[in-house]
């Protein structure tokens, strides 16, 4: 059984469809990264698989549809790590970590011990464990993602729902947040869902991929079906040049053009 | 970039959001300190150890003599007892319902008189004095301000929402706040010039004044609690709203449903403090910014604090309002708007520079 699946998702805003029947399945354990130009509908697609559009199509979490869920206990299944988050500068990093923490407690309940040492394990895996006293707004905008990104593993949930993890993080964070990222589905076989802009990345952590395109999703496959020359050339406009890596993960590479 | 090499593994610290015993006993000592002074000013010359003698005498259990005669304990029970008491209520409410729009529309600007409630409450208020003939202390006034805090507020969100296309919603919120305020108190001004009779005490109502006494106190006691007590309970929801909507519902919060819930308190505190007090100006946005600063920015901190400070800060406006111009008096809106309004700016100006 699929850990999160999708047939014929359809999403419409200001009365213009940007999502045009969208399908996919992740197992449980799996990777898909979605890909593909600016404005395609990838943050439009984690935005309706996390529940938070209208959509019309079908999405089913471990087999249950995902509409027949209380939005808590939705929440204990998936979390999503915004492409913007919306960060208060007055709070710290511990507080805004666990936030994450909040489908585990009631309305008017206050969070226990547990959420707490959980968070605090968080922050220590993130590198943030010096960073909890710290104030949102004094934060570089790498730390501000990993912040991010630990409030959503706070949450515990089984399938990860990350839209561009790893724009402002530099070459060792990001490395080291999609490393972590990898090591946690292994281990505790979460199901990751993430949007990245950097292919090369994208088809090294990803074991299936998806091109959006105008809404569409025009090709799905594994890493090598889908970041092609053709494709990649077709959809994003971009003269490239894909080799097989030593890994034999496809490497795209920008071609320059003639002068 | 954290070097390893630091000492070892420092605890992960945080739990900012808890709020300290200290902060509580520091605003608690503010506001008794402010209320003891208020208690001690006015026209009448009362030694203030007698004066304190004789609190102490009220309390239950315990005696003293204060050595006042009738006439003064009598000035002191009648006056400025319930003058100190509802000043204190009054901007306790005021800044608890700042606090709460901030939290509900998720900026640091919003304010009761921003968003058009204090207006809606003022227009109501008027109506009622003006063609209901009800007085400023009748128990329909309440419930006038209420629903004309409540009108305010959604023609407020209502014009927001329908000018918002996409994106940035709390921007145009409160420009449409602002339009709305001055759209209701253009009405309120043409309504109450209808009445010239009743244009004294309609006019002093409006300035802000405190002086109601047990009256206004016993009025807006149920409303105040109810308020206060919702808004309290509902600070780590507030603060699950301000990481953004996105965010707040894919934690499972029905982010609309805890909007609801805390505008409506915010919305019956301000009504509860128009319908005593009149319009009194900045309490609701300088407290929970000053509130903030000093003790952190999570809603646990800033709903509990600002009630208190609030509450102090309305007290010794209250005690210049009377004190500056004595024997005359000051509204107190005047007093609150000539502290807050440049005390605002350069909070702002602080923030500003911290952020930068
Ligand atoms: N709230 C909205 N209202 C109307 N249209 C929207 C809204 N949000 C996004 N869109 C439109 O939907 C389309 C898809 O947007 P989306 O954010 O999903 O793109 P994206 O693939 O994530 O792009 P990017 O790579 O720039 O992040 C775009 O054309 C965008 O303009
Ligand atoms: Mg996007």
């Amino acid at each position: 059984m699929s850990a999160l699946s999708a047939k014929g998702l359809s999403v419409a805003l200001d009365e213009r469809e940007v999502l045009s029947d969208v399908g996919l399945e992740v197992g449980a354990g799996g990777w898909l990264s979605v890909i593909g130009p600016n404005g395609a509908g990838k943050s439009t697609l984690l935005r309706a698989l996390a529940g938070l559009l209208g959509s019309r199509g079908e999405i089913l979490v471990d087999g249950v549809p995902a509409a027949r869920l209380k939005p808590r206990e939705r929440a204990r299944l998936m979390a999503y790590a915004p492409q913007t988050p919306a960060l208060p500068p007055d709070m710290t990093v511990f507080d805004y970590a666990l936030l994450g923490r909040t489908p585990y407690i009631s309305y008017l309940g206050r969070e226990g011990r547990t959420d707490r040492d959980v968070t605090a394990g968080v922050l220590e895996r993130l590198d943030l464990g010096a960073f909890g006293a710290r104030r949102l707004g004094h934060l570089s905008g790498g730390e501000r993602q990993r912040v991010v990104l630990a409030r959503a593993l706070t949450q515990q949930a089984r399938v990860l729902l990350l839209d561009e993890p790893t724009t402002a993080l530099d070459l060792g964070h990001q490395q080291q947040v999609l490393e972590l990222v990898d090591r946690l589905r292994l281990a505790d076989r979460l199901t990751v869902i993430s949007t990245l802009h950097d292919l090369n990345l994208a088809g090294q952590y990803a074991d299936a991929m998806m091109l959006l395109a105008g809404g569409h999703a025009v090709a799905s496959g594994s890493p090598v079906q889908v970041l092609t020359e053709e494709l990649i050339g077709t959809h994003f406009g971009a003269s490239v040049k894909v080799q097989a890596g030593p890994d034999g993960r496809p490497q795209v590479q920008l071609v320059r053009g003639e002068r | 970039m954290i070097t390893r090499s630091s000492p070892p593994r420092p605890a992960v610290t945080g739990g900012g959001a808890r709020l300290r015993p200290l902060w509580v006993a520091g605003a608690l000592v503010l506001l008794a300190g402010c209320m003891v002074a208020g208690l001690l000013a006015g026209a009448a010359e009362i030694s203030p150890w007698a004066v304190v003698l004789q609190l102490y005498d009220w309390l239950p259990l315990v005696s003293a003599d204060s050595g006042l005669a009738p006439v003064e304990q009598g000035l002191l029970q009648e006056l400025r007892l319930p003058r100190v008491l509802l000043a204190a209520v009054v901007g306790g409410l005021l800044a608890l319902a700042g606090a709460g729009y901030q939290g509900v529309f998720r900026n640091p600007l919003a304010d009761p008189y921003l968003l058009g409630a204090a207006a809606g409450a003022g227009l109501t208020v008027t109506m009622a004095i003006v063609f209901v003939g009800g007085d400023a202390g009748s128990a329909a006034v309440p419930a006038a301000a209420f629903a004309g805090a409540i009108g305010g507020v959604f023609l407020a969100y209502a014009l927001g929402h329908t000018a918002r296309r996409s994106g940035d919603g709390t921007a145009t919120l409160v420009l449409a706040g602002v339009a709305v305020t001055s759209f209701l108190t253009a009405i309120q001004t043409f309504v109450q010039q209808l009445k010239v009779e009743e244009l004294q005490r309609i006019y002093s109502w409006i300035l802000g004044d405190v002086g109601g006494g047990w009256d206004d106190l016993s009025l807006i006691a149920p409303y105040a609690l109810l308020a206060a007590t919702t808004m309290l309970l509902h600070g780590r929801m507030l603060d699950v709203l301000s990481v953004g909507d996105d965010e707040a519902v894919s934690l499972g919060v029905r982010a609309g449903r805890v909007r609801i819930v805390v505008l409506l308190a915010a919305s019956l505190a301000t009504a509860a403090a128009v319908a005593v007090s009149g319009l009194i100006a900045f309490v609701g946005i300088v407290v929970p910014h000053v509130v903030r600063r000093l003790a952190g920015g999570s809603y646990r901190i800033v709903l509990p604090l600002s009630l208190v400070g609030g509450a102090a800060f309305l007290v010794l406006a209250d005690l210049v309002a009377r004190t500056v111009l004595a024997p005359a008096e000051l509204p107190i809106g005047v007093v609150t708007a000539f502290v807050g309004a440049p005390f605002f700016v350069f909070v702002l100006r602080v923030t500003r520079r911290v952020e930068t």
